[in-house]
């Protein structure tokens, strides 16, 4: 059983938690800019190391915020607590994934081109 | 093959030689489960393709094939999948006789129970679903529950048991004697299965994948197909791959030894256990997996406590009965809780993985229909669907409901 220490109320057993997946994955800026590829990668796509994983959870029986948690998925052991919409410690900046931008749209090359 | 719960399977005969990797082979299968050697037997037994290495990093048959509940029916929901699943219980029903071996394959059945209104019109329409692919199904009330498993308390709990579906044809098997049946055939084929021999990366050339590098030197291969269940989303990445699948911690535990009490095989969604009688006498039991994703082959304690609380109830007879011992394996879920299986976009590798909690079940159509792929690069009729594009298409298979286990 999981420990989580709860930023708002301190270590709580991991049963009054809901877990969220993958932190810090960002809704597309220009949604309908994306490709088909793009959009499966925004919706299903999620990392699944074995290792330092940076991920959300909710308190739900407690004071039901979001939060932030680094927590290594081999052996269970956490190394960051942070609040909701802060970014993961400096060690753990590898965590946040590239945003899904759309491709380049293809009159912007020709122009481009153009002008080169 | 007439089944004798009390009867205990012989000790098998040594199955296999442990031979060095040759240089090259037509075939290279990453992954020593049930999937993989079965996999390796199709290729030999139906497309004469034996210059097949299986690599293994621990021991055959010894990751998730030796931690599953040997749970075996096909009535889940979409056609996709009964279709999947019921191709696989066929070939169960001729596993002994095609392969040579005793798997003791027991058809008990199995009973998916409904606690609730809206569990027993989920049932219902399964059952229908079922019917309508010519899998053997029907929907029983509280007595028919009693009457085949008597042992179920169907009133005197939290959630009173409203019904149930009934599979007859369902079952469990020996999961040990499953893998050693399809090793011991797929070795006397001419495929080499190499123990302690771990993947740690892939040789390409341009987009095309010609080999494995692997803890006992490169290995050249004509393809290479992933087996790996809970380890896939690693073993993709060194591929340059990357597949949508989380991976996490399902328990089980087993009982001490007792005389045959529980003729069939019991599921509940609702409550969450699933309960079957092993050939020697075990209680096995299985739970939901860990909301988190993990693969440290351990799960949370309170799991288990759930899982026990709710066994409790539903057997009130099992109070007693002391755990032991308890497990866990990796699961690969993916986002539609169906398989993955099929071409990748590095050339020449192949993937099959995501087959979540259920993937014992499957061993023998998944082996059929990946050894096909790998035969001719195109998929078989059956997994056709199950394609990696599907995520892209958004041709997905949703079977979270029928899949059983709470992901």
């Amino acid at each position: 059983m999981l420990i989580l220490t709860c930023p708002h109320c301190g270590p709580r057993h991991e049963q009054e938690f809901h877990y969220g997946r993958q932190a810090h994955v960002a809704y597309p800026d220009d949604p309908s800019a994306l490709s088909d590829a793009q959009w499966a990668r925004y919706l299903f796509h999620r990392a699944n190391p074995r290792g330092p994983h940076a991920e959300r959870w909710v308190h739900s029986a407690g004071c039901r915020k979001w939060f932030n948690v680094v927590r290594d998925t081999l052996t269970n052991e956490i190394s960051a607590v942070y609040p909701a919409g802060a970014q993961p410690p400096a060690e753990h900046a590898d965590l946040v994934p590239a945003p899904v931008v759309p491709d380049v749209p293809a009159s912007t090359t020709t122009e481009q081109t153009k002008e080169a | 093959m007439s089944f004798d719960p009390r009867a205990l399977p012989e000790h098998p005969d040594f199955l296999w030689a442990n031979p060095e990797p040759k240089s090259s082979y037509d075939v290279v299968i990453v992954g020593g489960g049930g999937h993989g050697l079965a996999t390796a037997y199709y290729l030999a037994a139906r497309h004469g393709i034996t210059n097949v290495a299986v690599v293994e990093r621990g021991w055959l048959g010894g990751g998730n094939m030796a931690r599953n509940t040997t749970i075996i029916r096909s009535n889940y929901l979409w056609d996709e999948s009964s279709a999947m699943y019921e191709a696989a219980l066929k070939l169960w029903e001729g596993m002994e006789e095609e392969l040579g071996y005793d798997v003791f394959f027991s058809q008990r059945g199995v009973l998916n129970l409904a606690h609730s209104l809206q569990d027993v019109r989920e049932s219902v329409r399964r059952v229908e679903a079922n019917r309508l692919n010519g899998v053997d199904a029907e929907f029983l009330d509280a007595d028919g529950v009693r009457e085949v498993c008597p042992i179920v308390n169907t009133d005197n709990l939290r959630y009173p048991v409203l019904g149930a579906t009934y599979q007859p044809r369902a079952g469990i098997a020996k999961h040990d004697w499953v893998a050693w049946a399809y090793a011991r055939r797929a070795a006397e084929l001419g495929v080499d299965l190499i123990q302690d021999c771990e993947v740690t990366g892939f040789v390409k050339d341009g987009n095309r994948v010609v080999g494995v590098e692997t803890t006992q030197g490169r290995i050249n291969a004509g393809r290479v197909a992933l087996c790996v269940a809970g380890s896939t989303s690693p073993l993709a990445e060194l591929a340059g791959i990357e597949v949508p699948i989380q991976s996490h911690p399902l328990q089980a535990l087993v009982s001490e030894l007792f005389e045959p009490v529980h003729p069939t095989v019991v599921m509940s969604n609702h409550i969450h256990v699933y309960v079957s009688q092993a050939h020697k006498g075990e209680l096995v039991m299985g739970a939901g997996v860990d909301q988190y994703t993990g693969y440290g082959q351990r799960g949370s304690f309170h799991v288990i406590e759930e899982q026990m609380a709710a066994a409790v109830e539903l057997f009130p007879i099992f109070a007693r009965a002391h755990v032991l011992r308890t497990w866990g394996g990796i699961v690969d879920v993916t986002m539609d809780a169906s398989p993955i299986m099929g071409t990748t976009p590095v050339d020449d590798l192949f993937v099959n993985a995501g087959w979540g909690t259920g993937g014992f079940k499957a061993v023998p159509a998944a082996g059929l229909a990946y050894a096909h792929t790998l035969a001719t690069g195109e998929p078989h009729e059956l997994n056709a669907p199950f394609s990696l594009e599907r995520f892209e298409t958004g041709a997905l298979i949703d079977e979270h409901g029928a899949a059983a286990v709470a992901h």
